[in-house]
């Protein structure tokens, strides 16, 4: 069989976009000898057809006819003067190649069949160039060392993709006679990730069975027992000091979070913290469901498949939850290192932060937009503790039949793998982002990186929808972390389940059992199907090209059996397996820092702070990473991210529109400020979600059907100092819930999130707390915007403005951390929120704005650029605290519940009466002219800018 | 809530799905908005049974990423039509019936030969459809000046504002000869322009493609193919500031319904 060999280049004339870009990362890099890049797109195809049929595919199939040009084999370096340096990237052996699978279609579509098709990457560096820059430059952009191989100017082809078929040999670990040294030596050496405890409740259980465990019955404790799958820390006992006074809880989550949704007992609430997202109802026959997820390490080793794999991996949680949903909408949170810092400062093992931006926006963009789910709403943070830990927050919304939100899998039922095909890919990813990152993982744990092709998750979608609506099977749920072995573990929990692992279709031969019991290939759901139903539900995944396999039954002996070629490779008592494990107890300590106020002498002018604040990376305009979201496929969108006059100021929340024949609504927000978190993780906390519910009750979300999610990401909790601020932030989550009536719906931790760097150094990233929310908008028509509406329309604010500086961008840019952390005034802050809903709702109130980082200057400022009309303000009518009398305290505090609520005139009546004994007044007027003016409470101008200069600022340092 | 139009028995489309397409729904519930009775069928049905298209009058290629744009986009599938079905929608064309391509769909007609069509459609290969100058996909809303009269789908006289959304969008030509026929041949249905309806640079024209080009007609006037999305806004709702436009209507017009109901009025009147 003959190895034919196409190389894809731009024709030329004809614009090298990707060659292109990566000169620019290149000159990023600091490396300017190079003066140009060439990329080329390689095809490396095995198979009998000849030369006239090679020439034919290369016209017709891989070649552009007007940008591109063909040449059969391997092209030299090119002609000229320049140095040329040839750099070829191929995936790794066994990493997923969609766009091989495309091509291997389109030549079957031509009637030719093929043994193999691999694509690769092809550049051509011209330039002077050390061979340590080649590296420099194959290593930062050119290409992952976790999924692909460079080869510099060789001659060989990579390794060819042959696997040798497996084997069956059972493999025993035996457990019985270890001490408690051998038992912590065999979970480290095999990556368990068991502690000590752990592994003692399983040696004493296979000491009671009489015999040792296999491989696969130590993986499949490994992973269903792991933090990320189990939770242990958050549902642990805990004593806590709180400033020297003790509390105590038996099961932390289960008096904060769970006990606010618990003693709310809504209505509405559908399904909580029970399946694989949240269930709330949405109208008399539909119901929501909500689920944010954090894909934190693989993004740190991978950012573009980790991100995408992220993306791709919480869209199957509402696919899989109740009998499944339809996913209508995306949610992306990211926290990033700086992105200007120095290369020389990026530990080892660390890619650079802009690197990683690109990568994870690229991914989220590439799988998001190819599922056909609008984008919607997100945030991006940043802090240099987020450096070798970024977080990747990835948020699915799902529409579902009310009817149809809980499963009932029975004993009897097959059990059936459906979508993608299992792979080497994804191996121990759940107990991997259980564990701290150190320098070395890279190397260690390229494994655990899963690669997606979110094409394939499109079409089981396709299928799934139709199978779900022909009530063909009984049970569904996603293959997620632990693969295989938590979803049948897990639907399987109460009856029992008999699995034959032979018959679970692979990418490629060699996988063993364990391997395919454990692997977290993408894109493979598990569901179960009645016998009957099998002819049916085959027909539908068969009609369009979706894989569909029986690979066992459901029991009713509440056993686990994994076979192999009929041969017995593991059993596990269900019980065991999902109640087996020890009860956990920790110590967590909070002690108040001892900070205090800086002393800043007070000026007559801030319009060079106002303009810092705005072009500091967090208050930025995102419009570079929103415009490459697809947040409009659907048809759904209501409230878009970018609104105003010219399409580009920053809404508060997302409004999408989830049925084409019903005009209700659904409001979709985020909150989080970790920097709040150095003084208070209580505040912080309460503040997240104020800001939550602030940015849904801005675009005019009803107050009373707000459903919340929280999403921990935190250091390592075995520390009492660092889980200590979980706990605290624990309380605020009760706190806000009760508060607001506003029930957690579901939620997910991401723990040790730490890196050890080469030289023993250790970044732990700040407390961080995603606080994501939804509500529900009766009439999408009464829908309000952030951005200024006509001149003359009257402005107020609703809400106290209070001594709030600490941990604010005022004093941020000012290098000053502060004492005095933004708290939430757990009475008020209710009553405001649902006098601007119920205002909103009738009509009184043509724009509205939460007023969050920077303050109130920012606040304004970012209400008329996207308006494209003045604002003329005077303090004198700001409703503030006693201790509020400094104009950069007016200006910049951040203190939270405060609203700009923009009125006709003709409206200021009613809008007072119904304001009335709220902290509220009016502050000034929108203008013709183009500019803000902001008099401080003595009269005196202290802020005067034009509006282009304030929006340049905002708007310039993240437009890559 | 918008109330559909009365769907007229007589009129019907078909959108097609494929791997990987994934505008189907709204484009399905555009045409319905506009009259026609619509309904989404996969590509492996027509490939079964070829007869499938007879009982249609419409054929749109929606938008989404076919085979996740594999190679290049629209390839995979524009290649899988040549090979199946090329001879079927070909007839299509010639009964006198209508073919719509939205972004991916634009870039399967584009590819397939079937725009800006002519004598040798399916062979010619002298314009296509490749990467943003930008590099990079981006959702973003823009100003269409019609340039044909004779492209049953659009009201010459009216420009329109609708959102792009895709990563290769730009319109090429082998040279200049081509691209003089095709302004000769009267192939160019809509220009990207300002709201003054001046032509720009980007982001004006969002991808830098020749001419401003944001859409082809073919010669017969009944196949367009555009990279904008009409499906996008078919509710005052959608439009990315209504909420400044709520006392002047006029303003917010639904730009993208003119496109399915131009579509539906021709069926009508003619078939």
């Amino acid at each position: 069989m003959r190895q034919w060999r196409f190389e894809i280049f731009n024709r030329p004339g004809s614009a090298d976009v990707h060659g292109n870009s990566v000169l620019e990362d290149i000159n990023e890099l600091g490396i300017s000898s190079v003066e140009a890049v060439q990329s080329a797109k390689v095809f490396l195809i095995e198979a009998d057809f000849d030369g006239a049929f090679a020439k034919r595919l290369a016209k017709e199939v891989l070649t552009d006819p007007v940008c591109e040009e063909c040449y059969i084999g391997r092209s030299g370096p090119p002609a000229g003067l320049a140095k040329a340096t040839l750099i070829e990237v191929h995936l790794k052996s066994g990493v997923t190649d969609p766009v091989a699978e495309s091509v291997t279609s389109a030549i079957a579509d031509m009637a030719v069949a093929v043994n193999n098709v691999r694509t690769a990457r092809k550049y051509i560096l011209l330039g002077e160039l050390t061979t340590s820059q080649i590296d420099t430059i194959a290593k930062k952009i050119l290409a992952n060392d976790c999924i692909e191989v460079v080869m510099i100017g060789s001659e060989a082809e990579p390794p060819s993709p042959h696997l040798k078929p497996y084997e069956l040999q059972i493999t025993h670990w035996p457990i019985c006679d270890l001490d408690d040294d051998g038992l912590v030596r065999l979970s480290k050496q095999k990556d368990l990730f068991l502690n000590l405890v752990e592994m003692q409740t399983i040696r004493d259980y296979y000491k009671q069975l009489g015999r040792e465990p296999t491989d696969v019955e130590l993986e499949t404790l490994a992973q269903t027992w792991s933090e990320h799958c189990v939770h242990k820390t958050l549902k642990s006992s805990v004593d806590m000091a709180i400033d020297g006074r003790q509390v105590h809880f038996e099961n932390l989550l289960k008096e904060t979070v769970f006990k606010a949704t618990e003693e709310l007992n809504k209505k509405w609430c559908i399904s909580v913290f029970a399946d694989n997202a949240g269930v709330v109802e949405f109208d008399e026959d539909s119901a929501i469901c909500f689920k944010v997820e954090t894909h934190n390490r693989p993004s740190a080793l991978d950012p573009y498949g980790g991100a995408a794999t992220g993306i791709g991996g919480v869209i199957r949680d509402p696919m899989g939850t109740g009998m499944g949903a339809r996913p209508i909408a995306n949610t992306d949170i990211f926290c990033f290192g700086r992105p200007e810092i120095k290369i020389e400062d990026i530990p080892k093992g660390v890619l650079h932060p802009r690197r990683i931006m690109k990568g994870v926006v690229g991914g989220v963009r590439d799988y998001g937009n190819r599922m056909g789910i609008p984008t919607v709403n997100g945030a991006i943070y940043f802090d240099d503790r987020y450096l070798a830990n970024p977080l990747v927050f990835c948020g699915n919304i799902g529409l579902m039949d009310k009817d149809k939100c809980f499963k009932n899998p029975q004993s009897g039922n097959l059990v059936m793998v459906v979508g993608g095909r299992t792979g080497r890919d994804g191996i121990h990813g759940a107990t991997f982002s259980s564990g701290e990152i150190t320098h070395e993982y890279e190397t260690i744990f390229s494994h655990a990186v899963q690669i997606g092709n979110a094409i394939t998750e499109k079409k089981m979608l396709d299928v799934l929808l139709q199978a779900n609506k022909a009530g063909l099977y009984e049970a569904i749920t996603d293959c997620g972390a632990g693969g295989l072995s938590s979803a049948v573990g897990e639907m399987g929990k109460e009856l029992g389940a008999k699995i034959d692992l032979e018959k679970v279709p692979l990418k490629y031969t060699g996988l063993n059992y364990t391997e395919i019991w454990i692997s977290e290939a993408q894109e493979r759901m598990v569901i179960a199907v009645r016998d009957e139903n099998l002819h049916a539900i085959k027909k539908i995944f068969d009609d369009e090209d979706v894989e569909a396999t029986v690979i066992g039954r459901f029991t009713n002996d509440e056993k686990l059996v994994l076979r192999y070629n009929g041969q017995k490779v593991g059993e596990l008592d269900m019980q065991f397996l999902h109640d087996g494990g020890p009860k956990y107890s920790r110590k967590a300590v909070w002690q108040s820092p001892a900070l205090a106020e800086p002393a800043m002498a007070e000026k007559d002018n801030y319009n060079d702070d106002v303009l810092e604040i705005l072009s500091s990376y967090n208050v930025a305009s995102k419009e570079w990473v929103i415009r490459q979201y697809d947040h409009e496929v659907q048809g759904s969108s209501v409230v878009k991210p970018l609104t105003g006059i010219d399409n580009d100021g920053p809404s508060d929340a997302a409004v999408i529109k989830p049925k084409f024949d019903s005009d209700k609504g659904l409001a979709i927000s985020c909150g989080m400020n970790p920097l709040y978190g150095d003084i208070d993780p209580y505040w912080m906390a309460l503040a997240g979600i104020d800001e939550a519910i602030r940015n849904l009750i801005c675009v005019g979300g009803r107050v009373d059907r707000i459903a919340l999610l929280d999403n921990f990401s935190w250091g390592n909790c075995t520390r009492p100092e660092t889980f200590g601020p979980l706990v605290r932030a624990a309380q605020a989550c009760y706190d806000g819930a009760i508060a607001f009536e506003a029930p957690f719906i579901s939620g997910k931790d991401s723990l040790n999130n730490e890196f050890s760097c080469e030289d023993g150094r250790q970044i732990a990233i700040p407390a961080t707390l995603l606080i994501s929310a939804i509500s529900i908008v009766d009439d999408i028509n009464r829908c309000v915007t952030m951005d200024a509406k006509r001149a003359s329309n009257l402005l107020f604010i609703v809400g106290e403005t209070k001594n709030e500086l600490g941990a604010s961008h005022y004093y941020k840019i000012h290098g000053h951390l502060g004492a005095n952390v933004p708290r939430v005034d757990l009475q008020k802050a209710p009553k405001i929120a649902r006098k601007i809903s119920l205002a909103i709702a009738d009509g009184l109130v043509v724009s509205c704005h939460d007023c969050s980082e920077g303050g109130l200057a920012v606040a304004l400022a970012e209400m008329a650029f996207a308006g494209g009309l003045g604002i003329e303000a005077d303090f004198r009518g700001l409703p503030k605290s006693y201790d509020c009398s400094r104009t950069d305290v007016q200006l910049f505090s951040e203190s939270n519940s405060r609203y700009v609520v923009e009125v006709e005139p003709a409206n200021y009546d009613a809008f007072a009466r119904m304001m009335l004994n709220l902290p509220f007044g009016q502050i000034g007027e929108v203008t013709q002219e183009k500019s803000l003016i902001i008099k401080a409470d003595d009269g005196k101008t202290v802020i005067q800018s034009d509006l282009d200069s304030l929006k340049q600022a905002w708007k310039r340092p993240l437009s890559w | 809530m918008i109330q559909k139009g009365k769907i007229s028995n007589g009129v019907k489309a078909m959108v097609l799905r494929a791997a990987g397409i994934n505008c189907d729904m709204e484009t399905d519930y555009a045409l319905e908005l506009a009259g026609a009775k619509a309904q989404r069928v996969h590509i492996n049905r027509i490939i079964e049974d070829k007869s499938i298209l007879e009982q249609f009058q419409i054929i749109v290629f929606p938008g989404g990423f076919s085979y996740g744009d594999d190679v290049a986009a629209g390839k995979i599938l524009s290649n899988q039509i040549i090979h199946h079905l090329f001879d079927a929608i070909q007839r299509f064309i010639d009964d006198g019936k209508l073919v719509l391509g939205i972004c991916n769909g634009f870039q399967v007609l584009v590819k397939m030969g079937i725009l800006p069509g002519g004598d040798s459609a399916g062979a010619r290969q002298d314009v296509s459809i490749t990467y943003n100058d930008s590099g990079k996909f981006e959702d973003r809303w823009v100003y269409l000046a019609p340039q044909t009269r004779s492209c049953i789908f659009i009201e010459p006289d009216r420009q329109i504002y609708l959102p792009v959304a895709h990563g290769e969008g730009k319109v090429v030509t082998k040279d200049e000869a081509a691209l003089e026929n095709l302004k000769s041949g009267g192939h160019i249905a809509f220009k990207y322009v300002d709201k003054n309806g001046q032509e720009g640079t980007y982001p004006i024209n969002p991808n830098n493609s020749v001419d401003s080009i944001a859409g082809l007609t073919d010669t017969t006037g009944r196949v367009l193919g555009l990279m904008p999305h009409p499906e996008r806004f078919v509710r005052a709702t959608q439009h990315p500031h209504w909420s400044r436009l709520r006392n002047t209507p006029a303003e917010n017009r639904c730009d993208g319904m003119t496109i399915f109901r131009n579509a539906v009025r021709f069926v009508q009147r003619n078939l």
